[in-house]
């Protein structure tokens, strides 16, 4: 069932992302900083621990996810450092999407040689 | 917006001693080769990078692979070139600039986008009929993995291609043009007259629907052909634009139709429509430099040559944007020339 649930709403997210995509003139630079922003969004109402609740990894893994880590951990920041964490909460809450970027990317250029 | 079909002054140029079209040469790359046309083509690559570092390169060797074969079908050296009229979509024409040092021939770099491969032709009939040079060789390359990079993004990174979105032509065509005397008993053909296309922008600014952006250059320049010649369309067997595609060639019908000259679709093709078939995953069609060059020198030369079409129209059409300017948001303006030529 998780799965199913993650499946829905994941697919959910990138069924709107498309449509952004195919309906309007937006680059997907632009979709994809209008999705972070989203997520922050929704997260900073509180609704997007309710998705997560529902969806899983469905929720966290999108775009809009990382809009809400990014939000969760300034706010955690804010709580644990006072004004000090307004600044470095952000980035601390979206470690783990970074990070795997950073070294996946890194991964993927020394494994395979590009060629675009 | 300018009326269609109706440029102020007549735009087109006769050319009294006929230059002659001696040979072509073709070379494409392996989607172009499993395309309808696929058989036409001097030469499949059957490696889309021909060996070399970068996508740049073997663009590079495809422009330079296109000109040999001319050359060795016309059996002359490349000593024998007059002058190189040569064109591409890369920054500042690097595969032009590049492929032309192993050329002692005078060199002219030419942009028109892809309505290059008609500019050069033009250009090149201009100097043969005016008695500046025996020779001249005109010639365009694009590939498509260049292109993306240079217009859009690296293919690597993936990105989604619009419906309306075409497929940049991997590939190379080049014609010689000459002084040459018509040669009894053989199938001659020569360019007898061009048109000079003016920039047309109909304000479409979506940069993933070139065709759109390009239909109303297109349909312009024929508009304009046929008004100056006094011809009806009737007159040329194929009228060939480049690469407006499926959405962009029966857009140009349509405005033609618009301004009282109805061509019928049969005779009225698209090089970028003919040069790949639809299960190949290419949207819309065709585009680039070489799309308008392939389909040339590879099929509609051919063509000419066993007497199946006397009298043709090429009109390769470009659509002037850059990567930068269409992200500050302007509109696209196109360009396209008409060159003619006919069976003696």
């Amino acid at each position: 069932m998780p799965y199913l649930t993650a499946f829905i709403t994941g697919g959910l997210l990138c069924v709107a992302a498309q449509l952004v995509v195919n309906l309007t003139q937006l680059t997907p630079a632009h979709t994809m900083v209008l999705f972070v922003s989203a997520g922050a969004v929704i997260s900073g109402l509180g609704w997007y621990d309710v998705l997560i609740e529902f969806g899983g990894a469905g929720a966290t893994v999108p775009l809009t996810g990382f809009g809400h880590a990014l939000v969760n951990g300034i706010l955690d920041g804010l709580n644990q450092k006072g004004l000090m964490g307004l600044f470095t909460g952000g980035i601390t809450g979206a470690a783990m999407g970074i990070t795997v970027a950073v070294i996946a990317g890194y991964a993927a250029a020394v494994l395979f040689d590009p060629k675009g | 917006m300018q009326t269609l079909g109706d440029p102020p002054t007549p735009n087109t140029l006769w050319f009294s001693s006929e230059p002659r079209l001696i040979s072509c040469g073709s070379v494409v790359g392996p989607k172009e080769g499993a395309g309808p046309l696929g058989d036409h083509f001097d030469h499949v690559c059957s490696d889309e990078r021909l060996g070399e570092r970068s996508w740049e390169q073997a663009e590079r060797r495809l422009l330079m692979a296109a000109i040999d074969h001319c050359l060795v079908r016309a059996k002359l050296k490349p000593e024998d070139v007059q002058v190189l009229l040569a064109g591409d979509l890369m920054d500042q024409i690097v595969t032009s600039g590049y492929a032309a040092r192993h050329h002692n021939a005078p060199f002219f770099g030419l942009y028109g986008a892809c309505s290059t491969f008609s500019e050069a032709l033009l250009l090149g009939s201009v100097l043969v009929d005016g008695g500046y040079r025996k020779t001249a060789l005109c010639a365009t390359a694009s590939h498509h993995n260049a292109a993306e990079r240079q217009f859009r993004a690296p293919t690597e990174f993936g990105a989604q291609r619009p419906p309306l979105s075409q497929w940049t032509v991997t590939g190379a065509g080049a014609c010689l043009l000459g002084a040459e005397p018509v040669v009894k008993d053989e199938p001659c053909i020569v360019v007898e007259s061009g048109t000079i296309g003016r920039v047309v922008d109909y304000d479409v600014a979506d940069p993933y629907d070139l065709g759109s952006a390009m239909a109303p250059a297109a349909a312009d320049t024929v508009l304009a052909h046929l008004r100056d010649v006094q011809r009806s369309p009737e007159y040329y067997d194929l009228i060939l634009t480049g690469d407006l595609g499926r959405v962009g060639r029966d857009l140009a019908l349509e405005l033609a139709g618009g301004q009282g000259v109805q061509v019928d679709g049969e005779r009225w093709q698209d090089g970028g429509v003919l040069i790949y078939d639809r299960s190949q995953n290419v949207r819309a069609g065709g585009s680039g430099c070489a799309c308008s060059a392939c389909v040339f020198c590879g099929y509609v030369w051919r063509l000419m040559r066993s007497r199946n079409l006397r009298r043709v129209l090429v009109v390769a059409t470009g659509a002037l944007l850059s990567p930068l300017i269409s992200k500050q948001g302007e509109s696209i303006p196109a360009v396209a020339h008409a060159v003619s030529f006919k069976l003696v």
